[in-house]
């Protein structure tokens, strides 16, 4: 069976990662990459094809132009011969730590492109593309099940939404209410088993981190998250913190009591 | 914008280790915007740092790491040609492409080295007597020049910028894909041929001449001797040869029958992070080099490609063997007529120093390298790894004076020590090179620790006299 999926912002290191693992296990997949530089897109899409023998083609895709998401969704679909079964959100701008938070403090307009290309663009999209999954289930015989085989729709979200940290809240923020919309996405949409999976990497080694920080063991590679989320996605998982000990990380920084809390430098 | 992150950076050789600031593109168009930094003094382009010296460093300046600029762009399975960008590693292309019947068409002793340090370097594998450097198979590329340009080169299109590209040592600029001719293999295998040589001159003789029930050893696609270089007196020269040639399908082992093509690569084993220094001495080494002398009997045998191109990619890390002062290789070629006085005063003076190495090895080349400071020239080459100690520059010094004298010239990709002075006898085109550079790059924008070492830094050698003869232009350190 080939499955059709469309990756946003699918020239981030962890796009490059989740594109390049769906190819290899399973090289009759179809992948639609988006990306604002749509020359790299096609460089990445050359490299599965050539790699793996999967079709891959490449995209223009621009996050804030919400007017385009319907149209583009649908060359997806075209471009890849049939519906699309999934759909990946990786792109995202201000996750540079205190550089990013810093300039989003100053520049109000820095911390409006930081929510609408993180929040307000995967609301769109995401929007759009659950009509999409639902009419495509609706017609298919049986519908529904589960394990997500009315296909399955899944962001890059981040640890960062789970408790706003004055190195990056901003960013954050953007993550928190992404987190808050696709939990509700997911429950609307259990009941047509269609999965919604929210991800949340910790610390990766990407070009938006690389200089921030030191490297070590909490540094994780991207193979890694790219290796969890296709995990995730064959699954139907609901929520993945990768790699998996961030979801403890993450339960102590929230369990932290606020006056300590406010001592700390997070 | 591409950040820059300060990095204490050594290759393979863990000396020197010179503090830069790295840069790790993972777009092509953050090639030109790290190029136009004006905070970066310059940049030098690093793949997988296997180059053993100061090449792909850049003191307190830019270094580019290509190893996410890795991406495989186009291949035709009709003609094996291959277009990709420069950070694909032998590695990754032997993974993807030995299942398809296809092989690097020259490799080097380790997978891990890019495609693009390849070029840089104009590395050499086994098969140079035969098929030349691995330039050879490249048919074209695109260099982002110190001055931002993009250039396509090939040996008709900007043919200047394509010869000082090839063994330019990366101070053309970035290079940022190429296409190259693979090999059509039958199988993963080798049939490979050993036979030990009791001393030089019998190993020259096998190596060029058939003798009762062989063929020469040259005639032999592949083709290479390890030396026991503490062997003396009548042992001088010692060594154990051993060629190859792809094995056809038909004779790789029973348990690949039918499935020529696949690989079990062999486990990797890391070595401890720390290994004291001194602990490969003339004594330790000594004993390894009589066992694997003896342990490595006449005959013939198919092998798996890796233990025959790469068996010291098994040990992940071995550099640390010899400590955290590190080791320098010595490798240099030297022309036929001289070559085996050079060799016999070369390894007299190794033997003598007592400067343990496990590693030397003896090959000849063929065709000279295309490239304007390429390395490889018809003759012998001799590499040897030398523990980094006391003494070791001066001595070094030395044996550039005998190779000098010789006609031969060292191996730029290992070096880290060679005098501007030696460097500009050895390479006689060096002032064709540096024109070139300045007029690819004319501000200065590439350079690296090895550039100014060698006065090929030109932004620096601007403000110093230009040197009609170059035998005068000695900069004595």
């Amino acid at each position: 069976m080939s499955r059709r999926i469309a990756i946003f912002g699918a020239t981030s290191s962890i796009a490059r990662a989740i594109a390049d693992r769906l190819a290899a296990d399973d090289p009759a997949t179809r992948l639609a990459l988006c990306a604002r530089d749509v020359d790299e897109a096609e460089r990445l899409a050359a490299d599965l094809r050539i790699r793996h023998g999967a079709k891959a083609v490449a995209l223009p895709f621009n996050a804030t132009d919400f007017d385009s998401h319907g149209p583009l969704l649908d060359a997806c679909a075209e471009r890849l011969g049939g519906p699309l079964d999934g759909v990946i959100l990786c792109h995202g701008i201000g996750g540079g730590g205190p550089e990013d938070q810093a300039a989003a403090e100053r520049d109000p307009a820095f911390a409006r492109a930081i929510i609408d290309t993180n929040y307000t663009a995967s609301v769109c999209l995401l929007n759009l593309a659950a009509e999409r999954l639902e009419a495509a289930t609706n017609g298919r015989e049986g519908g529904g099940g589960r394990g997500g085989r009315g296909g399955f729709l899944c962001a890059v979200s981040s640890v960062a939404g789970d408790r706003g940290r004055p190195s990056n809240f901003i960013y954050g923020s953007s993550k928190a209410a992404l987190n808050a919309y696709l939990e509700g996405l997911r429950a609307r949409l259990a009941r047509k088993g269609i999965a919604v999976i929210t991800i949340k990497p910790g610390f990766v080694d990407t070009a938006a981190t690389w200089g921030l920080l030191r490297g070590g063991p909490l540094v994780a590679d991207p193979q890694k998250v790219g290796v969890d989320v296709v995990r995730a996605i064959r699954r139907g998982s609901a929520v993945v913190y990768t790699p998996r000990f961030w979801r403890l990380i993450m339960a102590i920084i929230r369990a932290i009591p606020r006056p300590v809390f406010h001592r700390m430098k997070l | 914008m591409p950040r820059f992150r300060p990095l204490d950076l050594a290759s393979w050789g863990n000396c020197p280790i010179h503090p830069c600031l790295a840069a790790r593109p993972e777009k092509v168009r953050d090639l030109s915007a790290i190029l136009a930094d004006a905070t970066i003094p310059s940049v030098i382009s690093r793949g997988l740092g296997r180059s053993y010296g100061d090449a792909a460093l850049n003191r307190d300046a830019g270094v580019v790491l290509h190893e996410r600029l890795n991406r495989f762009l186009a291949f035709d399975p009709e003609t094996g040609v291959l277009e990709c960008e420069a950070g694909v590693s032998f590695a990754d292309l032997i993974s993807v492409f030995l299942p398809r019947g296809w092989f690097p068409p020259v490799t080097p002793g380790t997978r891990f080295v890019t495609l693009g340090g390849a070029l840089a370097a104009d590395v050499h594998g086994k098969n140079h007597h035969v098929d030349g450097s691995f330039s050879e198979f490249v048919e074209e590329f695109t260099l982002l020049t110190g001055s931002g340009r993009i250039l396509r080169c090939s040996r008709t299109e900007n043919p200047e910028a394509f010869y000082a590209t090839i063994g330019g040592m990366g101070l053309t600029g970035m290079v940022i894909s190429l296409r190259l001719r693979l090999r059509r293999v039958e199988s993963a295998f080798i049939a490979a041929d050993y036979r030990r040589a009791r001393h030089l001159d019998e190993a020259l003789e096998l190596f060029t001449s058939a003798t009762a029930g062989h063929a020469a050893f040259d005639s032999m696609r592949y083709c290479v001797a390890w030396l026991d270089c503490l062997a003396r007196g009548g042992s001088l020269g010692r060594c154990v040869l051993m060629g190859g040639e792809h094995a056809a399908a038909s004779v790789v082992p029973a348990r690949f029958q039918g499935r020529p093509l696949e690989f079990p690569l062999r486990s990797t084993r890391t070595l401890p992070p720390v290994i004291p220094n001194g602990a490969l001495n003339a004594l330790t080494v000594r004993a390894f080099n009589a066992v694997y002398y003896r342990a490595n009997r006449d005959g013939s045998r198919v092998i798996p490609f890796d233990s025959f191109f790469y068996p010291l990619d098994a040990f992940s890390h071995w550099n640390r063997l010899y400590g955290p002062r590190g080791f320098q290789q010595y490798q240099v070629v030297v022309p036929p007529e001289n070559s085996r006085r050079a060799l016999v005063r070369l390894l007299e003076e190794l033997t003598a120093s007592r400067r343990g190495s496990f590693l030397a090895v003896l090959k000849s080349m063929g065709r000279p390298s295309e490239g304007v400071i390429g390395f490889a020239m018809p003759g012998w080459t001799l590499a040897v790894d030398l523990p980094n100690a006391p003494g070791l520059d001066d001595f070094l010094r030395r044996l550039d004076d005998i190779v000098l004298e010789h006609g031969g010239r060292r191996y730029l990709a290992k070096d880290a020590s060679l005098s501007r002075e030696h460097f500009e006898r050895m390479y006689l085109r060096h002032a064709e090179f540096k024109r070139t550079l300045a007029a690819l790059d004319p501000e200065g924008r590439i350079s690296s620790s090895m550039a100014r070492r060698l006065g090929l830094d030109h932004s620096a050698a601007s403000t110093a006299p230009p040197s009609p003869s170059s035998h005068a232009a000695g900069a004595p350190a």
